[in-house]
């Protein structure tokens, strides 16, 4: 399984706006670059990524062929309640990696 | 590809902005790769949620753990925690290998280790997880000051690898001092000349869009001028480690660095 860095603050006030800082480990390969035998790597990027916050979509972004190997993504969100905070991303082969973060909002 | 081409033009006024006699940096002026980046490569590096660099070491802890080889033993098993075991070793290495009579560095340590210890195939040069593993060992050093060992059977190694340092090569005819002593803080290209310190290696290089180590640095600097790099693991490579740990003794080690 891939690797991801995710930042989330582990408490938070009510009403508070956090940070999310996320990073995954994906060669983002664009289908133009030649390998060693110089055949063209086939494209395999990321496509979506969704974050959800107990359970309701907060954040999404699509991603495109020109953005960097292991997508760096930062946003923020409204503390609401005490919950799960849920990351995926979806990849052209149509895999989806999934993470999750809890956050205790008082 | 466009890097490589636009080196030429300044290569040739540099030509003859050259001095003959390299002047070594004093210690008061020795500065980071890290201080010549924008702020906003600078800030990349600081963060470790924004560096990177960690991914690799989630990859090098995880590897760290994992049984290999006919022994089916982990580093682990023989080294325990990286965070005690391995606290303070690339900041001190390359090291004299007493088995093989000659220096070697933390990669050719690691896979000293992956052969006769874990009796597994030796991990090959740049691959991911001796990338991974030797990010993690860095990180165990991460602060602590570059402290090569008083080893008096590592001198005569370190002084080829001074005299490599100072000598021309490639087609373009430059030592690496022409550019790291006498021209560094100048520009080539689009990019700052640093001065060639070693502190934060393995790096995850923009370029790269990976993680690499300071041997593909340094073939990159190597074919910037035309030459024919040495190949991974030389002994060349070897002895210009040990003159570069020397060069930045003191400098506090930065793994996982970011470059551009
Ligand atoms: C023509 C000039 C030039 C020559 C010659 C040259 N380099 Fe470099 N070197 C550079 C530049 C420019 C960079 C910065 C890379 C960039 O941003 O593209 C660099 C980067 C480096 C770094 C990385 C420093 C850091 O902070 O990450 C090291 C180490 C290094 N060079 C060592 C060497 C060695 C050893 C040689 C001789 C084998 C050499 N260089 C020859 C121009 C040169
Ligand atoms: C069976 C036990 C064993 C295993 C497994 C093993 N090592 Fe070692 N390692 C040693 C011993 C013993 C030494 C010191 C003697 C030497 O130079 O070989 C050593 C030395 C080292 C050193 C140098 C430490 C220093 O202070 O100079 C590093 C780095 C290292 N090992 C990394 C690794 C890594 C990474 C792995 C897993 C891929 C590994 N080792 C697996 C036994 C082991």
């Amino acid at each position: 399984m891939a690797r991801a860095l995710i930042n989330v603050p582990a408490k938070a006030k009510k009403g508070e706006i956090i940070e999310i800082k996320t990073m995954l480990s994906h060669p983002m390969e664009t289908g133009f670059r030649p390998s060693d035998d110089g055949k063209l790597v086939p494209r395999n990027i990321i496509k979506r990524f969704v974050c959800t916050y107990d359970g309701e979509a907060v954040f999404s972004a699509d991603l495109f062929p020109a953005i960097s190997a292991n997508p760096f993504l930062s946003f923020t969100l409204v503390a609401t309640n005490s919950g799960v905070i849920t990351f995926s991303w979806t990849d052209d082969n149509g895999q989806t990696q999934v993470q999750t973060a809890k956050i205790e909002v008082a | 590809m466009i890097l490589r081409a636009l080196w030429i033009l300044p290569a040739c006024a540099m030509l003859l902005a050259v001095a003959i006699a390299h002047a070594e940096i004093p210690a008061q002026e020795r500065k980071s790769g890290a201080e010549f980046m924008s702020p906003q490569t600078q800030a990349m590096q600081a963060d470790d949620a924004s560096n990177p660099g960690m991914l690799a070491v989630l990859d090098g802890e995880a590897a760290w753990n994992e049984k290999a080889g006919a022994a089916n033993k982990a580093c682990a098993d023989c080294h325990g925690a990286a965070e005690q075991s391995m606290k303070g070793v690339s900041a001190r290495y390359p090291a004299f290998n007493a088995a093989t009579s000659q220096p070697i560095d933390v990669a050719g340590q690691v896979n000293q280790c992956r052969a006769e210890r874990q009796q597994a195939q030796p991990l090959r040069a740049e691959s991911r997880e001796l990338l991974a593993l030797t990010t993690y060992i860095g990180l165990q050093s991460r602060g602590m000051p570059v402290a090569p060992p008083d080893d008096e059977r590592l001198t005569p190694f370190r002084e080829r690898g001074k005299a490599l340092f100072n000598q021309r090569l490639g087609q373009l005819n430059f030592s690496c001092a022409h550019c790291h002593e006498d021209n560094w803080g100048r520009k080539l290209g689009s990019a700052p000349i640093p001065q060639a310190h070693a502190n934060a290696y393995p790096i995850y290089r923009l370029e790269w869009q990976d993680v690499g180590s300071l041997q593909r640095r340094l073939r990159n600097c190597m074919s910037g001028v035309r030459a024919a790099p040495y190949s991974y693991g030389s002994l060349e490579f070897i002895e210009l480690e040990l003159f570069l740990a020397e060069r930045a003794r003191g400098m506090a080690v930065e793994t996982p660095g970011v470059r551009p």
